[in-house]
């Protein structure tokens, strides 16, 4: 670790909250809502970064405080047993509902917990409601998963038995295909969190070794910690050398033979070294930007360096759980210039000065950039595509080839853009 | 609490937003939370803009909250009039900082800088959106004004004739992320021009603030987008006896009418050029033989209260279309749009649940929904072709070609918008006259009818709406249609089906009949047809 620069800068951020996990939390358990208790800014930033019109009725909302609710004229509890009330009579086939703390429900103090105990006693079993924060003021982004695995763990099952916990939402067909690689190892107890069902929770306890799929849930490893589960040190799964990491730490942990590990992976790690290949040619020796956003940027980092030779000029990060990183950090090239937190102007400077050839940002700035002539690549795209594991490294590195690609494509004949 | 699964309007500071990010030389401090940071996509995505709106968000934090949020404020104030030299500033809040009360705009007023600032407060847990894009723009006018105003309360203003010039008119309210207002401003522009009217000021787009210090130098304004403008009108014609317009010009007769309304505030002959039929192809077009299909056509209309305004007199006295509902998300068009629907013997749905205008227009049987694009997509799901009109806008709502909803050629998007997603006159008449062929396919429609909705699609509406219908009469005693009953309303078109079933079944348990054959299916058909 002590090879990278570690920075810390202040002053106006550009990323999104935790609520905007709902996004794919939603779709991951099927069988649940998600209730937002906030504002209509939260109601429009929800649909707005997940173009929700497709839905016919979504399963999240928003209950809305009005004035009278902050006023105390109405008492908020009151009201939210009535909004849910009418919610849960209308969409009998939830099975979870998470009451969603916001900015404004937090600043105002609505205590969502009490409000959860209370109606799920109301309901009786029917319906289990939780309550987690993803509001701006405390969680970014991919926080807002931590806050929804870590109020499901207390409802999980004990139970002394050996297993695999894959934590983080994973796409289904890259679980599919993790699952299959260790029962090909001979793991074959092999659960994960959040389950597909909300009401499927997988037991837990001093057998479980958890490996982590994705690097935001710290409070969800510290509480699975809490239960006597063993929380295996590696990097994270994303290209070949992350991905063959993360399975040797399992794989360690279950005493799976080496022979058996190293002669399972080599052909995957082979076949997707050729696939790679065309890649590593378009990104060689590009220069890379990373601002902070997903707090997939340091996997993502190590990766697109240390496998498809991409130049990093800085490494942009929401905050940075050193516990959680270690292994990645001591693999990222020295000097690495890794910045937690933001001044979202200052850093465009210096996107500016250092003219990269590709910067990963949020989905409000990706266009001012390019329309500077800077190549982007939405960080958002990587919390919904399949891009975990051995076999997704090519389609990893093929996402950040792209807009090089296209830049190159279209700037033969090129109009001038205003 | 509202329980809001989807919402029509953001909140109003994102209308401040719109007016600043429409704006050259205006600088927004917005007190927010980080997450609310989002608003920049629909700036930089829905509208493709190639520059970051101009606002900086204090993105404070929760630690933030124990210690002093106010020279957080002062700190990003003074760094944005720094970084960025405004001409004038914004400064104002989010819902979540209206909770902490740092009071943003006198902090501001007190550091002493040395430009206009322009403090919002826009009640965010009772206000939306397009109230507060009216409301910035109205502070921001007046603020830049007022002491012009109070100066000068009564000087007379001296007629373009006097000074012997042409008159000139500002065109207020366009702005970004309102429907089409880019082209909008053209065509008008354009009109004018050729009726020897000339444009003094737009705002807010495209404007700067030194630009609205001359807002007072025009003969009379133009309000473009009440739901934006209205409020500023006033406000001018009371300090600036600046008479506005309060016809929208959307549609052939509204714009004729719009013309001669501003000729008559600007004391101008009114131009013979506004009854040239050539100016629009619409007059044309809906009078052509082809066009006779549209005839009666049901029609529902939703969406802001301007454009649903504008398309129901559209629909009713130019395409000769039969309104059978419409309503809107804007209450403070309430009242205008309820009256409008008067008109047409309709009352207006006001609200803000998509779900409820899904209902209403499941109830009314339309056969073209005009409506915003969650309406596009109640539509798809119920097989009903539909164009839209209004916002919230969508990546799809900023084309790239030109196409205006104002004026003449605006008269021409809109035949062919709305036409467009039905079946052609002469497609429809073969269809007719060929459906029980092998080759046909039921639901089938013009080449653009994907648009509207697909085969199957439409197909399973229909059985749905047939569901709906039987459990409604279920309850009261069950309906038996017999197998030449089901095959005479088999030959009815798609479109009119669900309504035809849920009719003929009305009209079967008023006179007391169990089993529905052909003949009841026609005698309900002369009942209804009186």
């Amino acid at each position: 670790m002590s090879g990278t620069t570690l920075l810390k800068e202040t002053g106006p951020r550009e990323v999104f909250c935790g609520l905007t996990s709902i996004v794919w939390l939603h779709r991951r358990m099927p069988d649940a809502f998600f209730l937002v208790v906030g504002s209509r800014t939260c109601a429009h930033l929800i649909q707005s970064a997940a173009g929700v019109m497709i839905f016919a009725e979504p399963r999240f909302g928003t209950a809305i405080l009005e004035e009278r609710d902050l006023a105390g004229l109405a008492d908020a509890h009151e009201e939210l047993d009535r909004v849910v009330k009418n919610l849960l009579k209308r969409r009998p086939e939830i099975r979870t509902l998470f009451l969603v703390g916001s900015c404004p429900s937090e600043v105002i103090k609505i205590d969502l917990a009490r409000a959860a105990e209370r109606l799920t006693a109301q309901f009786n079993g029917q319906v289990t409601i939780l309550n987690y924060s993803g509001s701006g003021i405390e969680t970014t982004f991919t926080q807002g998963e931590d806050g929804a695995l870590k109020a499901l763990i207390p409802l999980m099952p004990s139970s002394k038995e050996d297993k695999l916990l894959l934590a983080g939402t994973l796409a289904n067909p890259v679980e599919d295909r993790l699952k299959t690689i260790f029962n090909r190892l001979g793991i074959k107890n092999i659960d994960s969190f959040p389950p597909r069902q909300s009401t499927e929770l997988p037991s837990i306890g001093p057998g479980t070794k958890v490996l982590l799929a994705q690097p935001y849930l710290t409070d969800t490893a510290r509480e699975l910690k809490d239960r006597g589960c063993e929380i295996l040190q590696a990097p994270f799964p994303l290209g070949v050398e992350g991905s063959k990491l993360w399975i040797e730490a399992a794989a360690n942990a279950f005493n799976i033979k080496k022979e058996l590990v190293s002669s399972t992976l080599e052909p995957l790690i082979l076949r997707a070294q050729k696939a790679l290949k065309p890649y590593i040619e378009q990104l060689s020796g590009k220069k890379l930007f990373l601002l902070p956003e997903s707090q997939l940027e340091i996997p993502l980092a190590r990766f697109l360096s240390n496998e498809c030779g991409m130049e990093l000029v800085e490494v942009g990060i929401p905050y940075l759980n050193r516990e959680m990183m270690r292994t990645e950090l001591e693999l990222l090239p020295e000097k690495t210039r890794i910045i937690e937190g933001q001044h979202v102007e200052k850093q465009l400077d210096r996107v500016r000065e250092s003219n990269p050839d590709l910067v990963v940002c949020g989905m409000g700035l990706a266009n001012p950039l390019e329309a500077e002539g800077i190549s982007t690549k939405w960080s958002i795209e990587m919390v919904f595509s399949p891009i975990h594991g051995i076999d997704q490294a090519s389609d990893l590195a093929e996402l950040f080839a792209r807009p090089l690609h296209r830049h190159n494509l279209l700037s033969h004949k090129e109009l001038e853009t205003a | 609490m509202e329980l809001t699964l989807w919402t029509y309007e953001g909140p109003p500071h994102i209308g401040a937003m719109r007016i600043a990010t429409s704006m050259k030389g205006l600088h927004y401090v917005l007190h927010a939370p980080q997450g609310d940071t989002y608003a920049d996509l629909l700036f930089t995505m829905i509208e493709r803009r190639g520059a970051r709106p101009p606002v900086t968000y204090t993105t404070f934090q929760a630690r933030d909250l124990g210690g002093d949020t106010a020279e957080l404020v002062k700190g990003h104030i003074s760094e944005a009039v720094e970084r960025f030299k405004p001409e004038a500033l914004l400064v104002g809040e989010s819902c979540t900082a209206e909770l902490i009360q740092d009071q943003p705009g006198s902090l501001a007023k007190g550091m002493g800088l040395n430009l206009p600032i322009i403090s919002l407060e826009l009640p965010a847990y009772s206000k939306k959106e397009n109230w507060g894009a009216a409301e910035t723009f109205y502070q921001l006018v007046r603020g830049l004004l007022k002491d012009i105003a109070e100066e000068d309360p009564s000087q007379p203003k001296t007629s373009w004739k006097e000074e012997g010039r042409r008159p000139r008119v500002n065109l207020l309210g366009p702005s970004l992320l309102g429907f089409r207002c880019r082209d909008d401003v053209l065509e008008i522009q354009k009109i004018l021009g050729e009726n020897g009217i000339d444009i003094n000021v737009i705002a807010p787009l495209g404007a700067a603030p030194s630009d609205l210090i001359r807002l007072p130098k025009a003969d009379a304004n133009v309000c473009l987008y009440p739901e934006i403008a209205e409020s500023t009108c006033i406000w001018l014609e009371r300090n600036f006896k600046t008479p506005f317009t309060t016809t929208v010009p959307i549609g052939v007769k509204a714009t004729q009418d719009f013309l001669e309304e501003l000729c008559s505030l600007l004391d101008l002959e009114v131009s013979n050029l506004i009854n040239k039929a050539e100016q629009s192809k619409l007059p044309w077009y809906s009078k052509s033989v082809d066009s006779n299909y549209l005839t009666g056509k049901r029609v529902f209309i939703f969406g802001d209260g301007t454009h649903v305004i504008a398309a129901a007199r559209i629909a009713n006295e130019e395409l000769g279309f039969e309104v059978v509902g419409m309503g809107t998300y804007s209450r403070e068009m309430a009242r205008k749009v309820r009256t409008a629907a008067k008109e047409l013997g309709l009352e207006a749905l006001i609200t803000n649940d998509y779900l409820e205008v899904e209902e209403a227009m499941k109830d009314s049987a339309p056969e073209l929904v005009l409506g915003t694009q969650m309406e596009r997509h109640s539509a798809k799901r119920l097989g009903i072709p539909c164009a839209v009109i209004s916002t919230p806008m969508h990546v799809q709502d900023v084309p790239a070609r030109y196409s205006p909803q104002m004026g003449w050629e605006g008269a021409n998007v809109i035949f062919d918008d709305w036409v467009h997603p039905l079946m052609m006159g002469l497609e429809e008449h073969l269809i007719g006259m060929f459906r029980h062929d092998f080759e046909f396919k039921d639901g089938h429609q013009s080449h653009l009818g994907h648009l509207g909705g697909h085969t199957n699609q439409s197909a399973e509406t229909s059985r749905e709406i047939n569901k709906d219908a039987i459990n409604q009469t279920s309850s009261k005693e069950a309906l038996l249609w017999t197998p030449e009953g089901e095959s005479e309303l088999s030959k009815i078109p798609f479109f009119v089906r669900g309504k035809v079933r849920r009719n003929t079944e009305k009209y079967a348990i008023q006179v007391g009949c169990k089993e529905i054959d052909g003949e009841t299916l026609l005698d309900a058909k002369a009942h209804f047809s009186k």
